[in-house]
């Protein structure tokens, strides 16, 4: 079957865009973005990160009346090879921060640099490379592939948008490869995604994110819509690749357990804000945040001795909205612990002073004002 | 006993032939008990409970066999009159969204009261007193204020405890929750999950929980069946099958999922993908996909054995697989 025929329309966006900035700043920028890092050095630094959805009301005469902060204000640093897992409940701004991450979405404020360069300032070419270098693996593989495109175009088309990364003649081939890479055979090319299951089709979507040999894989909830059976075969795939191609993961997912066996570091999101990041022993064996410890106490273990065992904490209530966060600290209206200062003073992603000085796996940051350790997860 | 499902078989008619979903089913429920049904997509799990609330659609669905006998009565056989009785007084079911199972243009006091005014013949006035003592029971806050409201004005944990609260209306003596918590966060999902279990205990309601979560099975309930193509691989109390599961598919299972208490080593995946359902594999339907397969697995549908006198375990190998742990 002959390859779709499509005009290149998108293939130099914004050429005007291009020629107004410094060609020499940006040309620099283009060989700051594919210098290679080296393992266990920063590849990704966010700083302070917001986005706000700005709320209008009126039709001819728009004014804003409020906003979504759906991020407001958070940092981390992901590192060269590693897997940083993002976990929080529907609604905490993690996959916001998935598309802030692939300059989808324009951030409010704050920076991310890559390679010491500020994206969400970036346009062009600059852009562009940045783009090639960190993919995406979006949730749903039912709606994410277009179901009108055989699977060598869905894939292939990145190089339309890139064309330095394959050369036209080469691009079949390397379609291929690819299939052959994510444990699908090459000769189903020209199916067409509806021909394939679920954990096929995930298998296509990782297949397009490596297209262009990124450095940085933003998985947003890449395995919750896949049967459990499937799951397993996606998540080995995923990090036998990451060990083949050298990439860093971000890991976005509602799947807690998930998260632990496939990260080195692990995030937790509520409200827009990170409450407690660290690695993945210090956040599920030791956890300081009253959030955490109500998080991953609710997680139902599959292991019907360890029901009484268990340190159970319900929480009442729901999230609050984005729209309206309370003052303070955003989790204190469902926190057991809250008290006066929680309402008046935000506590800041820092190690806990009590844990500073010691060099227990306590010893990690955690943003409440009476941080405090507490197994939930295993039985007593 | 409550309920008992007996050698039930259903298909659905398509184009592609004839999808066996349902293929010779056995299981039952007892008052205050639950029973969690265990599955992948398309393993019949959810068919099974659509035939016993008489919901499946039909055609294409068509019930090609078995008995399926509440209070020693076979529904099957009733006239659709005495089936709608039943449906909502003795048995109700609590679906996996919400939002779609819930009508957008009533309010939920109407949704709730409507119950009362047609299995009760009760007065429009009556029927939403009775709507807001269900939402209090529920722990709906404000449920005096919010009888009024519409469904989209709820959050999904709101949506899914009212959804609770309908199926619970009646003090019906069987509930069918399937994926009740699915589409919830985790710690609404540990509030959706207590409030069943108190509200059951209460009532000493039977309950048919179906999941595909092994986290919510160890945690609620009394015994499984594991279902795999239609047919039933495994019955066990809960406690041994997570000890040492007797079908290489329950083990295939549990050793896929990551644990939340320890650091994992690579996870063990099933090869392979669940059957197509108009062409099942002959012999055991998991053969394909199972690392113990042999001749025989190829040639003989196996019976489900008795493994103790409160397990079954339909694999030839049955003894093998409980010993190699």
């Amino acid at each position: 079957m002959a390859e779709l025929k499509k005009e290149p329309v998108d293939a130099t966006p914004n050429v005007s865009a291009v020629e107004t900035v410094d060609v020499a700043t940006e040309a620099e920028a283009v060989a700051a973005i594919d210098a290679p890092v080296s393992q266990g050095e920063p590849i990704l630094q966010v700083r302070n990160l917001v986005k706000h959805f700005p709320l209008t009301q009126g039709i001819l005469f728009k004014k804003q009346i409020g906003a979504v902060k759906a991020v407001d204000g958070i940092s981390f640093d992901l590192y060269a090879g590693e897997t940083l897992g993002i976990v929080g409940e529907s609604g905490c701004g993690k996959s916001t921060v998935a598309k802030l991450l692939m300059t989808l979405e324009r951030a409010t404020a704050g920076e991310v640099f890559y390679k010491g360069q500020d994206i969400t300032k970036l346009s062009g070419r600059a852009l562009k490379a940045v783009r090639r270098n960190i993919q995406m693996v979006f949730q749903d593989p039912y709606t994410s592939l277009n179901p009108r495109m055989t699977v060598g175009d869905i894939i292939g088309e990145t190089f339309e948008i890139h064309p330095e990364v394959a050369p036209k003649g080469d691009r079949r081939r390397r379609v291929q490869d690819l299939l052959d890479v994510v444990g699908l055979n090459p000769e189903y090319i020209n199916r067409y995604p509806h021909q394939f299951s679920g954990g096929q089709r995930q298998r296509i979507g990782i297949a397009r994110g490596l297209a262009l040999n990124p450095e940085i894989i933003i998985c947003d909830e890449p395995v919750s819509a896949l049967d459990v059976s499937v799951q397993a075969q996606v998540i080995n795939l995923m990090e036998k690749l990451q060990d083949e191609f050298n990439l860093s993961y971000v890991f976005i997912a509602h799947d807690l357990s998930i998260v632990r066996h496939i990260s080195d570091r692990v995030g937790v999101m509520y409200l827009g804000k990170m409450a407690e990041i660290g690695t993945d022993t210090q956040i599920y064996d030791h956890p300081t945040h009253p959030y955490t410890q109500a998080l991953l106490s609710a997680v139902p273990v599959p292991d019907p001795s360890a029901r009484e065992g268990r340190d159970r904490i319900i929480l009442t209530g729901d999230v609050p909205s984005p729209a309206n966060p309370p003052s303070g600290c955003r989790f204190r209206t469902r926190c057991w612990k809250a008290e006066e200062r929680c309402a008046t003073e935000e506590p800041l992603l820092a190690i806990p002073e009590r844990f500073v000085a010691g060099s227990t796996p306590a010893t990690h940051e955690s943003a409440c004002h009476f941080a405090e350790e507490r197994d939930v997860v295993h039985a007593a | 006993m409550l309920l008992e499902v007996r050698d039930l078989h259903v298909e659905f008619h398509t184009r592609e032939g004839v999808a066996k979903a349902v293929n010779g089913v056995n299981y039952s429920v007892a008052e205050g008990e639950t029973l969690a049904v265990l599955g992948e997509s398309g393993s019949g799990k959810s068919v099974t409970a659509q035939a016993i609330m008489g919901i499946l659609d039909m055609p294409p669905g068509k019930i090609a066999g078995g008995e399926i006998l509440f209070k020693d009565q076979d529904l099957l056989k009733l006239k659709p009159e005495e089936r709608r009785r039943i449906r909502g007084q003795e048995m109700a079911m609590i679906f996996q969204d919400a939002l779609s199972s819930l009508n957008p243009v009533l309010t939920v006091g109407q949704q709730l009261g409507e119950m009362f005014v047609v299995h009760r013949g009760m007065s429009r006035k009556d029927a939403r007193t009775k709507a807001v003592e269900l939402m209090d029971r529920v722990r709906i806050p404000a449920a005096k204020e919010r009888v009024g409201q519409y469904p989209h004005q709820f959050s999904g944990g709101m949506r899914q405890r009212i959804m609770i609260a309908m199926a619970m209306a009646l003090e019906p003596s069987l509930i069918i929750a399937d994926e009740p918590t699915t589409a919830l966060d985790v710690t609404v999902q540990a509030q959706v999950m207590e409030l069943l279990a108190e509200l059951q205990r209460e009532l000493n309601t039977g309950l048919i929980l179906i999941t595909h979560d092994l986290g919510v099975v160890a945690d609620v309930a009394d015994k499984i069946a594991v279902m795999y193509a239609g047919r039933i691989v495994e019955t066990a109390p809960v406690h041994d099958i997570y000890k040492a599961p007797a079908h290489p598919y329950t083990k295939g299972l549990l050793q896929s999922i990551p644990r939340l208490d320890q650091k994992g080593r690579e996870l063990y995946a099933i090869k392979g993908l669940p059957p197509n359902l108009t062409r099942i594999p002959p012999g055991c339907a998991f053969n394909p996909r199972c690392p113990m397969a042999r001749d025989v697995c190829r040639s003989d549908v196996p019976p489900l054995y008795e493994v103790d006198e409160r397990r079954r375990s339909a694999c030839h190998f049955w003894k093998e697989t409980l010993d190699a742990r």
